[in-house]
């Protein structure tokens, strides 16, 4: 088997999402090829090269990158493809957009967002909202896949030693160009690697409320995070949301704080190791996935709650 | 120009999946079966436009069983100009989805593919770039807002750290995520005009587009359950346990 594996960056660092992508492609076996497109990008080459596990790390350094543009890092990904057994891709944002159009281009099936390794052929992952998991085996040339960051542990960043070769860039597609972004700034972890996370839903009301949940996150030093409810009322922005189509998550503890528990938010954490409930309703639907729950108006609780943290 | 809209049938958002005991999928008899909520949002995105001015016609597509009629007769009743409907029984991979979708594409020659991001039974997320990557439209994915600038379109996405816009030149596929409108409802006078407006069903063998897959489900199996937990009476029992049994604080 040979792994080829789109390395996702951001800042000069390699996101956490790559280091579990990496663990499924361990996973798998084989050789594990990172690859590493960006612009002004050569330090995160560099500590791509010490990353447990892999075997070479390929750098194409182009302004075409700069913005993680589908059209672009697809066409690349697909002029190095055919070496390999396997191209794998994590599960977020940036890696959905490209996945897709690497199966099609290359002719094969796309296997989205697999929770477990099998075999070489062979995966699972999630359907209908996590309440089914299908076992789908592959007869592609080439496996394009999606890797859910959240079933796979991080690799070391540290212990690997391997080389660094420079591709060549691919020219860049001509009908897109990026315009702008308005991305959230917090102290708080990244949601989806976080070990603690603490969720609203539309129990808390406002956003202004959302005040006290950050208050919980800070002693605990957890991410926030929010049910769709919350962020279609505004309270918060969208990339709070877990959920099926939002962010998936599975901390070691997750608080749901005013969250009913849809099928739909569930399916966006139910994996967490542990799972805290406050809900002044006793028959909302996240008490019955809930190892603790508390039923409890939050605006009681939760200030007594961040007050019992400081003891 | 015209846009191009994909509808899928499946199980109603509200409704929880069950495994079948045979283990070979879902359960769907007799269940409640709706359009995608994002498909919804497609199509009424697909109609803001035409009713800015943007477009003349729109026309909703979609891949399935017979009973999928029901789901484009929505999209009809809610607005869209006419419906096509390619037959087949068997569930395909959004590959095959995706050149069939090319299939009509080079048909109807669309300004613009609007398509839900993603269907809630099989949450692939892949048909729209696909699609974009096969017939070399522009992709522009998990839209929270959709601007059409002359022959370019400004697409502002939710992506894992906030928003981007990107503009891309037409024709483009793109694929609604949730804060992208309010769909409407289809009114009981729209529901009556609807059943007279075309709706052009092709057996998807007479496409002559080979849909077989590479990929095959093995089985389907419920998700592993998690051990019921416990209510506690207040906040001093709850951390207590978070502390000294859970220990995750």
């Amino acid at each position: 088997m040979s792994i080829l594996i789109l390395a996702e960056h951001e800042g000069g660092a390699l996101r956490p999402a790559t280091l579990s992508v990496v663990a499924a492609a361990k996973a798998i076996g084989g050789d594990i090829d990172l690859l590493i497109a960006g612009h002004n990008a050569s330090a995160v080459a560099e500590a791509a090269g010490k990353v447990e596990g892999v075997s070479k790390v390929l750098h194409c350094d182009d302004p075409a990158y700069e913005h993680e543009l589908a059209e672009n890092l697809s066409s690349l990904v697909v002029s190095l493809a055919d070496k390999y057994s396997h191209v794998l891709f994590a599960a977020t944002a940036a890696g959905k957009n490209v996945m897709p159009r690497v199966a099609a281009l290359l002719d094969v099936s796309g296997i989205s967002d697999i929770t477990e390794v099998v075999s070489e052929d062979t995966f699972i992952r999630p359907i209908y909202a996590g309440n089914a998991m299908a076992t789908v085996k592959s007869s592609d040339r080439i496996k394009v896949v999606g890797v859910r960051t959240t079933s796979f542990d991080a690799v070391a960043e540290s212990g690997g030693s391997a080389a660094v070769e420079s591709v060549a860039a691919v020219a860049g597609s001509d009908q897109v160009s990026f315009v702008g972004q308005a991305l959230s700034q917090s102290d708080r972890p990244e949601l989806t690697s976080a070990d603690i996370v603490v969720s609203g839903g539309r129990g808390m009301q406002s956003g202004d409320n959302f005040v006290m949940i950050d208050e919980i996150a800070a002693k605990l030093n957890a991410a926030v995070g929010a049910s769709r409810a919350a962020v279609d009322a505004g309270f918060v922005p969208n990339e709070y949301q877990v959920g099926q189509t939002g962010k998936v998550v599975a901390p070691n503890l997750y608080i749901a704080v005013g969250i009913s528990g849809a099928i739909q938010h569930l399916a966006g954490m139910k994996d967490s190791k542990v799972i805290v409930a406050i809900n002044k309703d006793e028959e909302a639907p996240i008490f019955q996935v809930a190892d603790y729950g508390l039923v409890a108006d939050l605006f009681d609780a939760l200030p007594e709650l961040s007050k019992a943290l400081d003891a | 120009m015209k846009i191009l809209v994909g509808v899928k049938r499946v199980l109603d958002y509200n409704v929880k999946a069950r495994v079948k005991a045979d283990k070979s999928g879902i359960e769907l008899a007799n269940v409640k079966m709706s359009m995608n909520p994002f498909d919804e949002i497609a199509v009424e995105e697909a109609l803001r436009l035409k009713e800015a001015g943007h477009a003349e016609e729109v026309v909703v597509l979609s891949i399935g069983a017979t009973q999928s009629q029901e789901t484009i007769r929505t999209g009809l009743a809610m607005g869209a100009d006419r419906g096509i409907l390619i037959e087949t029984d068997d569930l395909l991979e959004p590959l095959a989805i995706a050149k069939l979708f090319k299939h009509v594409v080079e048909k109807e020659s669309p300004g613009m593919v609007l398509l839900g991001k993603q269907a809630i039974d099989d949450d692939s997320n892949q048909t729209a770039q696909m699609l974009s990557a096969l017939t070399g439209m522009s992709q522009a994915t998990f839209a929270s807002k959709v601007e059409v600038d002359g022959d370019h379109v400004n697409v502002t996405r939710e992506v894992d750290a906030g928003l981007e816009t990107i503009r891309v030149k037409s024709p483009a596929v793109i694929s609604t995520d949730l804060r992208l409108n309010e769909p409407r409802y289809a009114k009981l006078p729209n529901i009556m005009k609807a059943k007279k407006k075309p709706l052009e069903v092709i057996a998807v063998g007479d496409t002559g587009i080979d849909v077989s897959s590479g990929l095959a489900v093995v089985e389907v199996n419920e998700p592993p359950e998690r051990e019921a937990g416990v209510i506690v009476a207040n906040v001093a029992e709850l951390v207590d346990k978070l502390r000294n049994e859970a220990k995750v604080i």
